[in-house]
């Protein structure tokens, strides 16, 4: 799957690094580091860390899979 | 409805739009396109194969060894519909005629169009050395993938020529995968460029203290090769060598603008000169209808800089114009949008997070507002006659909206302290940039004719 993340916008909370260990890594004290593919098996940890962002800061595929597809319809 | 209404809406419905650049601008621009309802034919063009990538991790998450610099493809907000032109670059823009000229001779008629080139790596100025096997830029893809691959194969020293962000996040990841390197920068102190001489002398300590040779107010004279053409050394200015394997050039970038020469728009060494709007502007300073710019080769007006031009290399830069230039592609001038947000970036090296927001290079003054240095973790922030127009962060990125607010609203530099941790030394210091400020710098142009209906500008080349 494809992920980025708007590290502007990025505050350094790291709920996703807690509940998408595999993908989000924290750098030092609040620098995020981020793995843009992540394996599929991942998928459902990554999208619980892209929901729980509390600035929003990371996109996930909309195109790929049918959780994201499922997610973009609600958008 | 009004012959104007119309007409836009007859071009949202089968009008075309060709998009020159297929990178973060070029990608977010023909989602959007798609978002505000245009469902005419869509052309994106794209100087690389395959599909649009993000850069930002090819200095950091691919060079650590962690993901492959494959990996970095762009998710997609939403299904774009459109015709991908990739891995031919443009070579011409005709505006009278409406047409993208491609480098293989093909051309492609627009009703609109959006530059979106971006910026390549400024290469190492002499081609023979540049060409030594272990010399690189990080800039693409295979640049990475290039680099990423050496620093496997652990290399006795690396030379970083350059200590901007770039060249500042590549030597960090060499100590942390603890492979010996020297950077050589001929300002006097890392990222002095952008973020003053203060900043600079605190990286500086930062990179010495992670084990980082710094070289600073030296210039790399030459690379020297073996017999094998491959990388052994390098000579600086003040007549020292240093042996190195890997040489990484990370001199800035060119903006990708070449191909735009004779097409009449206002083109210079910092981009493509625009309204707020990104409505490019032609050699006479009149805004075009149907030309649009973004990313990092566009040049805008920013009202909160005293209206001058500013181009800016940043990922949310991209992001925001190209979705700017989206929407008032397919709007009516009472409908468009002005570009007005305050630029930020980041920067992750040595273990920090550095972040920025507004214009630091448009300051006189800085001054450190809270936090301490000596933990890495403060807030500097800038100011200009009196006001603040800018502040970096050091592992400090939750302050950044509170700066962003004080820059937004004109408050009064230096600002009071918004915690207990007020800083001992908390005085005001000149900004220090090294060179002139180059912020308006743009096309150099000759005026003729007398009368207002036949004076008009031409370029003028050195």
């Amino acid at each position: 799957m494809r992920v980025v993340v708007d590290l502007s916008r990025c505050q350094g909370y790291a709920q996703c690094a807690f509940l998408a260990p595999d993908a989000f890594r924290m750098h030092g004290e609040e620098a995020l580091m981020y793995d843009p593919s992540p394996d599929d098996a991942q998928r459902e940890q990554v999208l619980r860390a892209a929901a729980a962002c509390p600035v929003q800061a990371i996109l996930v595929d909309r195109l790929e899979g049918r959780d994201a597809a499922a997610e973009a319809m609600r958008s | 409805m009004t012959s104007r209404t119309e007409a836009l809406q007859t071009f949202k419905r089968e009008g075309r739009i060709v998009i020159v650049g297929a990178s973060l601008a070029g990608l977010r621009a023909a989602e959007s396109l798609r978002d505000e309802g245009f469902t005419g034919s869509l052309t994106v063009i794209g100087d690389e194969k395959g599909e649009p990538y993000d850069r930002p991790p090819l200095s950091k998450q691919v060079l650590t060894g962690w993901v492959p610099a494959e990996a970095t493809t762009l998710p997609r907000r939403r299904e774009v519909d459109a015709q991908w032109l990739l891995g031919v670059p443009a070579s011409g823009l005709d505006v009278a005629a409406g047409l993208v000229r491609l480098a293989d001779g093909r051309e492609v008629p627009y009703d609109r169009v959006l530059i979106a080139t971006g910026v390549r790596a400024r290469p190492w100025p002499h081609e023979a050395e540049a060409a030594l096997d272990g010399v690189f830029v990080v800039r693409t893809r295979e640049d990475a993938a290039g680099l990423r691959q050496r620093l496997a194969d652990g290399p006795d020293r690396v030379l970083i020529i350059g200590a901007g962000f770039t060249g500042s996040e590549i030597a960090s990841i060499c100590r942390e995968r603890d492979i010996p390197v020297t950077v050589a920068e001929l300002g006097p102190g890392p990222l002095v460029g952008a973020l003053g001489a203060m900043i600079g002398e605190i990286a500086s300590e930062m990179q010495r203290a992670h084990g980082v040779d710094l070289r600073t107010g030296v210039k790399v004279t030459s690379l020297e090769g073996d017999e094998q053409g491959r990388l052994r050394r390098a000579h600086l200015s003040d007549g020292s060598t240093v042996d190195a394997d890997v040489a990484v050039v990370a001199l800035g970038g060119i903006r990708n603008t070449e191909w735009l020469q004779g097409s009449g728009l206002a083109v210079g060494p910092w981009g493509i000169a625009a309204d707020s709007g990104c409505r490019a502007m032609d050699l006479n300073g009149l805004i075009t209808d149907d030309v649009f710019v973004a990313g990092d080769v566009a040049r805008c007006p920013h009202p909160v800089y005293e209206y001058r031009f500013i181009s800016l290399e940043h990922w949310v830069n991209a992001v925001e114009q190209a979705e700017i230039a989206a929407h008032n592609m397919v709007h009516l001038q009472a409908d468009r949008w002005p570009h007005l947000t305050i630029p930020s970036f980041w920067s992750i090296q040595f273990g920090v997070n550095i972040k920025s927001v507004g214009v630091p290079t448009f300051a006189d003054e800085v001054v450190i507002t809270q936090g301490s240095v000596a933990e890495r973790r403060f807030v500097a922030t800038y100011g200009y006659q009196g006001r603040v127009t800018a502040a970096v962060t050091f592992n400090n990125a939750k302050w950044l909206d509170h700066y962003r607010k004080l820059i937004e609203t004109a408050a009064p530099f230096p600002p009071p302290c918004p915690t207990p941790d007020q800083p001992v030394d908390a005085k005001p210091v000149p900004v220090d940039f090294p060179g002139p400020m180059l912020l308006a710098q743009g096309a150099t142009v000759v005026v003729t004719g007398h009368d207002p209906d036949e004076r008009r500008v031409t370029a003028a080349r050195p």
